[in-house]
């Protein structure tokens, strides 16, 4: 540990400054009354361009995205690259997605996904459901920042889980004062420290080796060595459909996820949600440079701890920069953990509150009862965060987080599809949901890695030999899940209707998906459906 | 305030050049590919990284041919 005491000092001091910002976040911007939860939840729903691009940015590209993904690189070459087309085809994608469930929130006062599954199909059960579904998604998540900084701590040689109770002691303190608001803050600070390290990282350390074309010479010789047949610098035949498959299946997941929707229903107007679909793709270009870190530390001889290769980034930081600057790179991962957890807790709290609590408890909620519960949640979720780090193996979390991409996509046929058409019944919606949960679970637990020898849950490369192809392809799980979803869902609805089942009302009306600020109908609260 | 006939649709012909950097990204054949190298980086990781630029490139030309006057 005294070797790293530079390290250990900047650290700490960034991360105190960040603190202290979270807990004055709560002044910025001036709020009359912080007790709705439009205000503590959604930061008064008035977040410009850059806000909504920072604030976004931050919550999507995740601390652990920053040490996991060139880990990836680092032990399975180009099949990590996945990450880059993945946030490649996700902004074309949403973009005329997410305007339309801006529009319908702000005319509702939605401030969940599953607020909007309530109204639109009239079926609380459903909602119910989607709002189970992304807290179960969104745990794990959280947890997995925990990791990222653990990956951090680890390496200046700090060890033990005090230091991560007391980070997340501070986090929770702030987010229950601050709200969104403090996330939004630090974001700034957060995004700037990655992107300095970042440039300096990819200008310094490849000049170091020998430049680009010795870097990626070095990572192909270290695959051709290997006996592992899927490694390499390039995809071979059989993980081709994996890569594309698991880029898009991600993509369709991730506005899916509600700290992702927190983000968007934050901003003013539907243009800062078009203007950032195309600023958001620069952390794109920051999170493929930030990958091929992992070919670096092969270049560099960069050795993990133990078996942790989520320690590799931190270390080709140690190796390469000089301690000082380490210690900013430590912060800027230590930071970017914060940034996410914090929404992801608000998103995640936000949920239990309108669709459990408010729904199934008190259905006469104030906006301070709300915004009381959901701050008191937002506690809870991070000690359930925290105890899955303390008493779960970290393995297990990462397993978890793997089987939450692939249940968050079964909520797109309520949630993504349900924007555009209202032909699904909410029976057959159901029975889709539980269809493609099932699906999903039976076919992760049939993955298995004979390299580590674990049969189960050991990745969300689904061989399609299993089903009987033959073939030594595989696929990404969730796309299969989905399909199984889609299919029982469409059948489903036509039983329903042919057995004249009684169906929801839907409180929405098409030109409510149109609407933009300044309408004088934004701001109306309604969530009786079968009104109009 | 302004009245609201912001109930304008969002169709557009524009909107089908959204089309084009979801399915580059996801046709290999175009990019699994060690050579040509650009600067020491291999067809795989320049072409790929270079789809960033064209994806930013549709949703800038969407979003200002269908921005709502104001």
């Amino acid at each position: 540990m005294q070797e790293h005491l530079t390290e250990i000092i900047v650290f700490t001091f960034l991360f105190l400054l960040v603190s202290g910002m979270g807990f004055v976040a709560a002044r910025w911007r001036r709020p009359q009354d912080l007790a709705s939860l439009d205000e503590w939840g959604l930061g008064g729903r008035n977040f410009g361009s850059w806000i909504t691009w920072f604030l976004v940015g931050g919550d999507l590209y995740t601390a652990y995205t920053f040490v996991a993904v060139p880990a990836l690189l680092w032990s399975a070459g180009a099949m990590g690259f996945f990450a880059v087309p993945y946030t490649i085809v996700i902004y074309p994608m949403v973009f005329l997605v997410l305007i339309r469930l801006w529009s319908v929130s702000h005319i509702h006062g939605f401030v969940t996904p599953a607020d909007f599954v309530r109204a639109r199909f009239g079926s609380p059960t459903l909602a119910l459901l989607v709002a189970i579904t992304g807290i179960v998604a969104t745990m794990p998540y959280i947890a997995l920042q925990l990791v990222g900084i653990e990956a951090v701590l680890k390496s200046m040689g700090v060890t033990g889980h005090l230091p991560i109770i007391i980070a997340f002691a501070i986090l929770a303190a702030y987010t229950y004062q601050s709200g969104l608001r403090a996330p939004a803050l630090i974001a700034f600070v957060k995004d700037t420290l990655i992107y300095v390290v970042i440039l300096v990282a990819i200008i310094v350390i490849p000049a170091k080796l020998g430049g680009w074309g010795a870097v990626f010479d070095a990572a192909e010789a270290k695959f051709a060595a290997s006996p592992a047949p899927g490694d390499g610098i390039l995809l071979n035949a059989n993980n081709q459909l994996q890569y594309i498959t698991l880029a898009f299946g991600s993509a369709l997941a991730l506005f899916l996820y509600p700290h992702s929707i927190t983000g968007v229903l934050a901003s003013r107007n539907r243009d800062v949600i078009k203007r950032n679909m195309s600023a958001l793709p620069a952390y794109s270009l920051l999170l493929g440079l930030i990958a091929l870190l992992g070919y670096m530390a092969i270049a560099a001889g960069t050795t993990p701890i133990g078996k942790d290769n989520n320690t590799i980034v931190p270390r080709l930081f140690d190796q390469m920069f000089p301690d000082w600057f380490t210690g900013v790179a430590y912060a800027a991962v230590g930071i970017g953990a914060l940034v996410p957890a914090a929404i992801m807790s608000i998103a995640a709290a936000n949920l239990f509150t309108r669709n459990v609590y408010k729904e199934y408890i008190k259905r006469d909620a104030s906006d301070a009862d709300e915004a009381r519960v959901s701050k008191i949640t937002s506690l809870l979720v991070k000690v359930g965060a925290v105890a899955c780090i303390l008493f779960l193996d970290t393995g297990f979390s990462i397993d978890l987080q793997l089987i939450g991409g692939v249940i968050i996509l079964q909520t797109l046929p309520a949630v993504a599809l349900g924007l555009y058409t209202r032909w699904f019944h909410r029976g057959g919606l159901i029975a889709g949901w539980a269809a493609g949960m099932t699906a999903g679970m039976v076919l992760l637990y049939n993955v298995g890695n004979p390299a580590t020898g674990k049969l189960h849950f050991a990745g969300s490369a689904f061989p399609l030999e299993r089903l009987g192809l033959d073939t030594k392809m595989t696929v990404y799980a969730g796309i299969l899940a989905l399909a199984v979803n889609l299919v029982v869902a469409a059948l489903g609805t036509v039983l329903a209707r042919s057995m004249k089942l009684a169906d929801g009302g839907d409180a929405t009306r098409p030109d409510h998906y149109l609407a933009d600020e300044g309408d004088p109908r934004v701001k109306d609260l309604d969530l009786t459906p079968g009104t109009h | 305030m302004t009245v609201p006939n912001g109930d304008r649709s969002d169709r557009s012909p524009w909107n089908w050049l959204l089309v084009v950097p979801i399915v580059l990204p996801l046709l290999p054949f175009l990019f699994n590919s060690d050579e040509p190298r650009l600067l020491g980086f291999p067809l795989f990781y320049w072409l790929q990284l270079a789809f960033i630029a064209v994806g930013v490139t549709c949703t800038t030309v969407v979003y200002q041919m269908t921005k709502r006057g104001r």
